[in-house]
């Protein structure tokens, strides 16, 4: 089993070395994003609901969280493997986090490793609107558990 | 792959013709992620050529004024340029007039305009329009808003299996309900060459009025207004090898005369007074405010510029790139093509078994490939299909053979690595 980073920005660094290996070569790094994208952990299609649909992405991305104590973990699937790909970086820095440090996140490694010139501006949008999403689900864990 | 055609009536063009067109235009020589382009999404818009990108510039070094009103050298010669492009225009869809042709923004713009203008006044409660299964948003949405408005009707014919219109169906929702009739010539998504001159003369029996969107007629064939008989016709400079930001509307004299004007400005007005405006005669009636001059200035060398290479010709390389596309891409048996109309230009929209046209896309782009990979504006049209999307290959006159052999490879490869 994989090892768990222990922070958020370990997990960052972690990514940002393994696309370094890829030396900035397009072909393989879409390659390799999909091939992520095929690892996802498949989402139970009872999660692959309307509500659970994000906005401002271009294709179709379900995402679901739930808590155990404060720490926040997500599940999530795409129509598209480069997409699934997103996620399961998103994923792999996010999940199993406590709901404070997901809030707080500054998750540098997706200039870092020069996102947005890989998958276009358009689609930078939706990877934002799934990071935002990820940090409200964050913060409705945050507010549930202070009540 | 060398591949000449020799119609006794269109010469078509030979290998080098081709290889000097592409010197024409400057942005198709350049390497995308380290591999040369290949620009397969001509029907999203098509490149320009230099002299285009020349005449735009040329606007602005020599001749920027304002047209029509002013008074000196400049105004003057910048209004006979933006006029002579109406004059092309004329000659370009051999209207009556050169005055029945309107600049717009572009075929959208058209659409619209033609919904406000015409249909907000003519359509009345229970009234039907009638548009098709294959049409862009863009034909889908403005009669929506003025059927919605107007509580007529909108109906829709049916799109057989291989991309072709129902035309029996057609038949049947013709009533004399039907005001408007409003089809997609070529369909952006599949390619189809619809039979509009035999939906044209069937609308014309029970009274309608036609409305055809050209958009992706504009480059491909040779568009006539008078033999076609349509009452509207749309395109784009953009698609057509010119500038973005403007277009063509051409309607026939007595359904422009009896439209309102679409917006209200400078320049539509004949004379103004708190009380009361007269409008002006058309084509300005509906050109408020400055237009869009370099631009039609440019969109003008553009349609020279295709004149001379001859729409014949074009149509001619073309059918040759589309077949041997064809041809090449049924050789992978993960690919299924949608849209086997027996009538196409040159599109090919496909699917690769097991992988989502986005991937594809992204795969492709990466080698230096630009398609267009989603549901191209025509969400229905998909739905018919049953499918999110497609890949499409949309090709201009300035593709070769050795780039469908690119492509093709690479498809195959991406194919092979995602087994």
């Amino acid at each position: 089993m994989e090892v768990k980073p222990e922070n958020i920005n370990n997990a960052q660094e972690e990514i940002i070395e393994s696309f370094e290996i890829l030396a900035g070569d397009r072909e393989s790094t879409v390659f390799y994003i999909m091939e992520l994208g095929q690892q996802l952990q498949h989402l139970d299609d009872k999660f692959k609901t309307d509500e659970n649909i994000i906005k401002g992405c271009q294709s179709k991305v379900w995402l679901t969280a739930w808590n155990e104590g404060e720490y926040v973990h997500y599940a999530a699937d795409s129509n598209t493997d480069i997409t699934k790909g997103l996620i399961s970086l998103l994923i792999r820095v996010l999940s199993g986090r406590k709901a404070d440090e997901i809030i707080d996140a500054d998750l540098y490694f997706i200039q870092k490793i020069g996102m947005s010139g890989i998958i276009g501006s358009q689609r930078s949008n939706g990877l934002l609107a799934m990071i935002k999403q990820m940090k409200l689900y964050a913060l409705a864990f945050k507010t549930k558990l202070a009540k | 792959m060398s591949s000449i055609h020799s119609n006794t009536q269109v010469k078509g063009f030979q290998e080098h013709e081709i290889e000097q067109l592409r010197k024409e235009f400057p942005i198709l020589h350049q390497s995308v992620n380290g591999k040369p382009l290949v620009y397969f999404d001509n029907a999203a818009t098509t490149q320009k050529p230099k002299v285009v990108i020349e005449s735009l510039t040329r606007y602005y070094f020599e001749l920027n004024s304002n047209i029509h009103r002013g008074a000196h050298y400049l105004a003057d010669k910048a209004t006979t340029a933006f006029e002579n492009t109406r004059q092309l225009l004329h000659g370009f869809i051999n209207s009556d007039e050169a005055e029945e042709i309107i600049f717009t923004q572009g075929t959208t713009d058209s659409i619209n305009l033609v919904a406000n203008s015409y249909g907000r006044k003519f359509l009345k409660e229970g009234d039907e329009v009638i548009i098709s299964g294959m049409e862009h948003h863009s034909n889908i949405v403005p009669w929506q808003m003025v059927c919605e408005e107007k509580k007529a009707h909108l109906k829709i014919i049916p799109v057989e299996d291989d991309g072709t219109l129902n035309i029996e169906a057609f038949k049947g929702l013709l009533s004399e309900k039907t005001k408007i009739v409003s089809v997609v010539h070529i369909s952006n998504a599949l390619g189809t060459i619809n039979p509009v001159e035999e939906i044209i003369s069937l609308a014309h029996q029970i009274g309608a009025v036609v409305f055809i969107d050209g958009a992706q007629a504009s480059a491909h064939l040779d568009i006539d207004v008078k033999k076609l008989k349509c009452d509207f016709y749309a395109f784009s400079g953009h698609k057509v090898f010119g500038p973005t930001g403007i277009g063509i509307l051409y309607g026939k004299r007595k359904l422009l005369e009896a439209m309102n004007p679409y917006r209200g400005g400078g320049e539509m007005i004949r004379e103004v007074t708190f009380e009361k405006t007269t409008y002006n005669d058309i084509p300005f009636k509906f050109e408020a405010g400055t237009p869009n001059i370099a631009d039609v200035i440019a969109f003008g060398t553009a349609l020279e510029f295709t004149s001379k290479l001859g729409k014949k010709n074009i149509a001619a390389y073309e059918e040759e790139l589309r077949e041997y596309c064809t041809t090449k891409l049924l050789e992978i048996p993960e690919i299924r093509i949608i849209g086997t109309a027996p009538d196409k230009a040159s599109v090919v929209s496909f699917l690769v078994e097991g992988m989502h046209p986005f991937d594809v896309g992204m795969m492709l782009d990466a080698k230096g490939i630009a398609v267009r990979t989603g549901h191209h504006c025509t969400q229905p049209l998909m739905q018919r299909f049953g499918i999110e999307g497609t890949i499409r290959i949309s090709l201009a006159v300035y593709n070769t053979f050795s780039e469908i052999d690119i492509c093709v490879e690479a498809l195959k490869e991406i194919i092979k690595k995602w087994k």
